[in-house]
C-alpha cells in the first residue's frame, strides 16, 4: 500500500466517523445533542436496583411524550445533582437531609409516594446470635463484640444515613464505630453490589427490603432483625426549584409528582413485585399521612 | 467454575441472535469512541508536525508534559469534565450534563496527549535524512512535514488506534458525565459495570467478549496492513 493510500484510508476513517456521529445525532435514542423535552430524574439506587423505574419510566415517557433519564446515585449525590441543576426532580429516602433540601430552598415540596422497611440481613446461621431482637439492641450487641462482620454502605446514601441513625440509638458515636476495627467494612457502593458483598463476606448489613427481595435469588442471606419502628423507609419525590437552580424543566417535574401520586400508579407500585418476587416490594402511601411505624 | 460456564453460553446466544439490548449498546460504544477518536486526530495531527517542525523555548518540557499526562486516571478527567460541564459550572448553560457529547469531551480530553505524544514521537522516529534530503531537492516546508508524515504513517497509524482503544475500554470518565442512562449513555464498559454489580453475568460476559473482539480485530487490520507492506 502506498503512503498516500495509507493516508487516504486515514481520512475517509475520520470523516467515515465524524459522519457516523452525526448520523447518530439524527437518529432518536443515540442523539449527541439533547432534544427539547427531556425530564432528568435522579434517583436513589434502592429505586433503580429494585427495577421500580426501569418498570415505570416507559409508562411516563409514553404518557407525556418526553425523553427520561433516570440517573442512579446515592441520596447525598442526588441532592447535589439537583443543587447543581444537572436533574429536574429526585426521588430519595432520607427525611432529615430532603427537609433541608426543602428548607435552603433547593426544592419546591416533598411529597411521599411509598414506603417499605429496612431489615438487617445476615448469614442463616446468625454468628453474633441477634435474630429476632431490636434493632437498636442488635447493633449494640455487633458494636460491642467488634468481630462479627458488617457491611456499610458508606456513601452517603439513604441507607447509609438510616444506620448511622440506628448506630446512635444503640448508643454509639457513629466515627468510633467507623474506626473501630476490621469487622466494620465501608463499600462505597450502591445497595445491590454492598449485598452481593456482604453475601461474599457471611457479613451482616442492612438493606431495604425492597432491593433485598430483589436480590434474594442470588443471595443465600436471610432477614435476621425485621422489627422496629426505626426501620421505617419513606420514599419522597422532590422537584428543583426552578426559581432558585436555573434551567429546570419544572412542569415536567410537575407531571412527574402528579403521575407518582396517581391512583392509577400508586396502585402499579402497590402491586411490583407480586409477580416476581412473591410479595410486593413497596406500600404506596401517597396522600396519607407520613407513616410513623 | 459451571457460573462461568453457564455465563458464557449465555453472552454467546446473546452475541449470535443480535439481542437488541447489546447491538444497541454496542453501537453506542463503537459510535461515541470513533467520534473521540477522529475529533482527536483533527487536533493532534496538525498539532503534533507543528511541535515536532517548529523549535521553540521549552520544546521539551512541553513535550515531558504531555508525556506525563498518558497516565491521567480516567475519573480525574471525569471529575473535571463535570465540574467544567455541569449547570454550576462555567459551560452549564450549553446542557451538556449526561449526554454523549459530555462523553465526547471527556473522552477528547483524555485521548489527546496520548496521540499527540506519540504522533510526535511517529515523526521524530523517522530517519533524519530523509528530510534534509528533501530539503537539499528543494521541497517546501509542507512537502517536507508531508513527506515526514508519509513515513511515519504506520506509527501515526498506530497512535490513532491506540486513542481508540483508551476511548472505547474506559469507564470511570463515561459513568461520571454520561450517568449509565438506559438508550442514551450506556456503553459497553457502564452496561457492564452496572450489570455485575446487579449479579447478572451473562450481559457482562457478552459485552466483555465483545470488547475484546472489536479489540482483536483492530489489531488483526492494523498487523495485516504493516506485515504486507514492511
Amino acid at each position: 500500500m502506498s503512503p498516500k493510500a495509507v493516508f487516504c484510508l486515514l481520512g475517509v476513517l475520520i470523516i467515515v466517523s465524524l459522519l457516523l456521529s452525526l448520523f447518530a445525532c439524527t437518529v432518536q435514542g443515540a442523539d449527541i445533542l439533547p432534544p427539547k423535552q427531556r425530564l432528568r430524574v435522579a434517583t436513589t439506587t434502592s429505586l433503580y436496583d429494585t427495577g421500580l423505574w426501569g418498570y415505570l419510566e416507559p409508562i411516563f415517557e409514553k404518557k407525556y411524550g418526553v425523553e427520561m433519564d433516570v440517573l442512579y446515585a446515592a441520596t447525598g449525590i442526588a441532592l447535589e445533582y439537583g443543587k447543581r441543576g444537572d436533574v429536574d426532580v429526585i426521588t430519595v429516602h432520607d427525611k432529615a437531609r430532603e427537609l433541608q433540601f426543602i428548607s435552603e430552598g433547593y426544592g419546591t415540596e416533598r411529597v411521599i409516594f411509598a414506603y417499605n422497611y429496612f431489615v438487617v440481613v445476615g448469614p442463616s446461621h446468625d454468628p453474633a446470635g441477634i435474630k429476632g431482637m431490636k434493632p437498636e439492641d442488635a447493633f449494640r450487641k455487633l458494636g460491642e463484640s467488634g468481630s462479627v462482620a458488617f457491611i456499610s454502605r458508606g456513601d452517603e446514601s439513604g441507607t447509609h444515613a438510616k444506620e448511622k441513625a440506628i448506630w446512635k440509638s444503640a448508643g454509639f458515636d457513629y466515627e468510633k464505630i467507623r474506626k473501630s476495627g476490621q469487622w466494620y467494612i465501608e463499600a462505597g457502593r450502591g445497595m445491590g453490589p454492598t449485598l452481593l458483598m456482604a453475601k461474599e463476606k457471611m457479613a451482616y448489613t442492612l438493606s431495604d427490603i425492597g432491593t433485598f427481595l430483589a436480590y434474594k435469588g442470588k443471595l443465600d442471606l436471610v432477614p435476621i432483625v425485621d422489627k422496629g419502628s426505626i426501620l421505617l423507609n419513606v420514599y419522597s419525590v422532590l422537584p428543583v426549584n426552578p426559581d432558585k437552580v436555573k434551567n429546570i424543566n419544572a412542569a415536567m417535574a410537575r407531571k412527574l409528582v402528579q403521575f407518582l401520586a396517581s391512583a392509577e400508579i400508586q396502585k402499579l407500585i402497590g402491586d411490583y413485585g407480586i409477580k416476581s418476587y412473591g410479595m410486593p416490594l413497596f406500600t404506596p402511601c401517597a396522600g396519607a399521612s407520613e407513616p410513623t411505624s | 467454575m459451571a457460573e462461568l460456564w453457564q455465563g458464557l453460553m449465555k453472552a454467546i446466544e446473546l452475541i449470535v441472535t443480535l439481542d437488541p439490548e447489546v447491538l444497541e449498546i454496542t453501537v453506542r460504544s463503537l459510535v461515541i469512541s470513533a467520534a473521540s477518536c477522529a475529533i482527536t486526530a483533527l487536533i493532534c495531527l496538525p498539532l503534533g508536525s507543528l511541535i515536532h517542525f517548529n523549535r521553540f523555548r521549552g520544546k521539551r518540557s512541553l513535550i515531558n508534559v504531555i508525556q506525563t499526562l498518558y497516565s491521567v486516571p480516567t475519573v480525574a478527567v471525569g471529575l473535571f469534565v463535570f465540574l467544567l460541564i455541569s449547570r454550576a459550572g462555567p459551560l452549564g448553560g450549553l446542557g451538556l450534563m449526561f449526554t454523549p457529547a459530555a462523553m465526547v469531551l471527556g473522552q477528547v480530553l483524555l485521548l489527546v496527549p496520548v496521540v499527540l505524544g506519540l504522533v510526535i514521537s511517529a515523526l521524530s522516529g523517522v530517519d533524519k535524512a530523509v528530510p534534509e534530503t528533501a530539503v537539499a531537492l528543494g521541497a517546501s516546508k509542507i512537502q517536507v512535514t508531508a513527506l515526514t508524515m508519509m513515513e511515519a504513517r504506520f506509527a501515526i497509524l498506530t497512535a490513532i488506534i491506540m486513542g481508540f482503544g483508551r476511548a472505547i475500554s474506559e469507564l470511570g470518565l463515561s459513568l461520571m458525565v454520561g450517568g449509565n442512562i438506559r438508550g442514551f449513555t450506556r456503553t459497553i464498559t457502564t452496561a457492564i459495570s452496572l450489570e455485575t454489580s446487579k449479579g447478572d453475568i451473562e450481559l457482562s460476559l457478552a459485552l466483555g467478549i465483545i470488547l475484546i473482539c472489536v479489540a482483536m480485530v483492530i489489531n488483526f487490520l492494523l498487523n495485516r496492513l504493516q506485515n504486507r507492506y514492511y
